[in-house]
């Protein structure tokens, strides 16, 4: 009688096609990603439960910890577009250079005519630099002006309304924020965001 | 998943030597593994720094075109709480000179203010039902002090999201008999 041979199956399976896959993902992700930039300003931020994600352009950020205000606009033309407005309004020439470093900067917290200086350095120097924080006393109320130019400058790019955030150290005092509360306000922007950290409803 | 190299183990006739058929595949799994790993770090890294935010809306301030607003507030509805310094606060139910409840210490969190909160939006609703207008919830007025910090303030709001009370505002004026209220505290 002839025996019924069962075919041996081999376990393994081929992985090439997956490895490759997995790996074009990974170039991708690593492509994409950002690199984090150290904070000029580092606050602690109070948590909630709000899950609402911050978008990524035509969005500024106003921080304010320590009693100084900082402040950043995210998106590289909007930028350089706000740079040459408060130039123009304060009489500041910048060059195309200074325009170009200042696209790829993050928050800054100086008067305006500290700001070349701040841009001259090196991304490492500014955190240490020792920044004074934007003046937004009656007087010389720099930072409703950047508030201004910023959102014409993102009108004229991309017909959009500037996004505003409010980026506040969980121990700075009501008074400051709502002082910044009130600038916004007087613009008529009426409606911000708060940016949190997380946390669960148990607490 | 791993091969197993079962090759004749040797041990032929008369000796020979004969050199081994290598297998030509190689064990990818570990490689895959790696692979799958970085990929859900940076997949997560890349979307999870991105800041949360609350979103705040605040009435208009401007004082020329608003329109002149006589609506009755019912006092049975409102709630007012004051934040006061070193993450104290009081709250108190209707009119300060005439309070339905309070004005009483309440501590943060779900043992402290949320509790209290939902009680009183479900006293409130209750009310309002019987009064034939069910749709009339509670109303939060919030009174942040010049000592409290931005923490409180969000804390407070957060509540508000956490309790679904739709109906608050944030005042910070303060009436004499408020001020003596939150500073005997």
């Amino acid at each position: 009688m002839a025996k019924i041979k069962m075919k041996k199956k081999s376990t393994s399976t081929d992985m090439t096609a997956m490895c490759d896959v997995a790996f074009l993902l990974l170039t991708f992700f690593i492509l994409t990603a950002t690199a984090k930039v150290p904070e000029a300003l580092p606050v602690d931020m109070p948590a909630s439960v709000a899950i609402t994600k911050l978008p990524d352009t035509d969005l500024a950020i106003i921080t304010v910890g320590k009693g100084k205000v900082f402040f950043d606009i995210k998106g590289r033309e909007l930028r350089k577009r706000t740079l040459e407005g408060m130039g123009a309004k304060y009489g500041i020439e910048f060059s195309e250079e200074d325009k170009t470093k200042f696209a790829l900067m993050d928050d800054f917290g100086v008067p305006i005519t500290g700001l070349k200086q701040i841009i001259d350095m090196k991304a490492a120097d500014r955190t240490k630099a020792n920044q004074p924080g934007i003046p937004l006393d009656s007087l010389d109320n720099q930072l409703k002006e950047w508030l201004l130019i910023s959102r014409r400058a993102t009108i004229d790019l991309d017909d959009k309304e500037l996004q505003i955030a409010i980026k506040g150290d969980a121990k700075e005092e009501y008074p400051k924020i709502r002082k910044i509360m009130d600038i916004l306000q007087d613009q008529k922007i009426n409606s911000f965001n708060l940016v949190t950290g997380t946390r669960g409803k148990d607490f | 998943m791993a091969e197993l190299n079962t090759g004749d183990g040797g041990g032929g006739k008369g000796g020979k030597v004969r050199s081994k058929k290598q297998n030509s595949k190689v064990d990818l799994t570990a490689m895959v593994d790696l692979a799958f790993l970085l990929i859900t770090f940076f997949m997560l890294t890349t979307s999870l720094s991105k800041p949360q935010s609350m979103d705040l809306s605040l009435p208009n301030k401007d004082e020329d075109d608003k329109p002149v607003d006589n609506t009755k507030v019912d006092e049975n509805r409102t709630m007012t709480v004051m934040l006061g310094a070193d993450n104290k606060m009081v709250y108190y139910m209707g009119l300060l000179a005439t309070p339905k409840v309070g004005p009483k210490d309440i501590a943060y969190g779900k043992d402290g203010i949320r509790r209290e909160l939902l009680k009183q939006k479900k006293n409130v609703l209750a009310y309002s039902a019987a009064k034939g207008k069910p749709k009339n919830g509670i109303i939060v007025i919030i009174k942040p002090t010049k000592k409290s910090n931005y923490r409180n303030l969000v804390d407070i709001l957060d509540e508000m999201a956490i309790t679904g009370v739709e109906t608050y505002a944030i005042v910070p004026e303060f009436t004499p008999e408020e001020t003596k209220v939150i500073d005997k505290k």
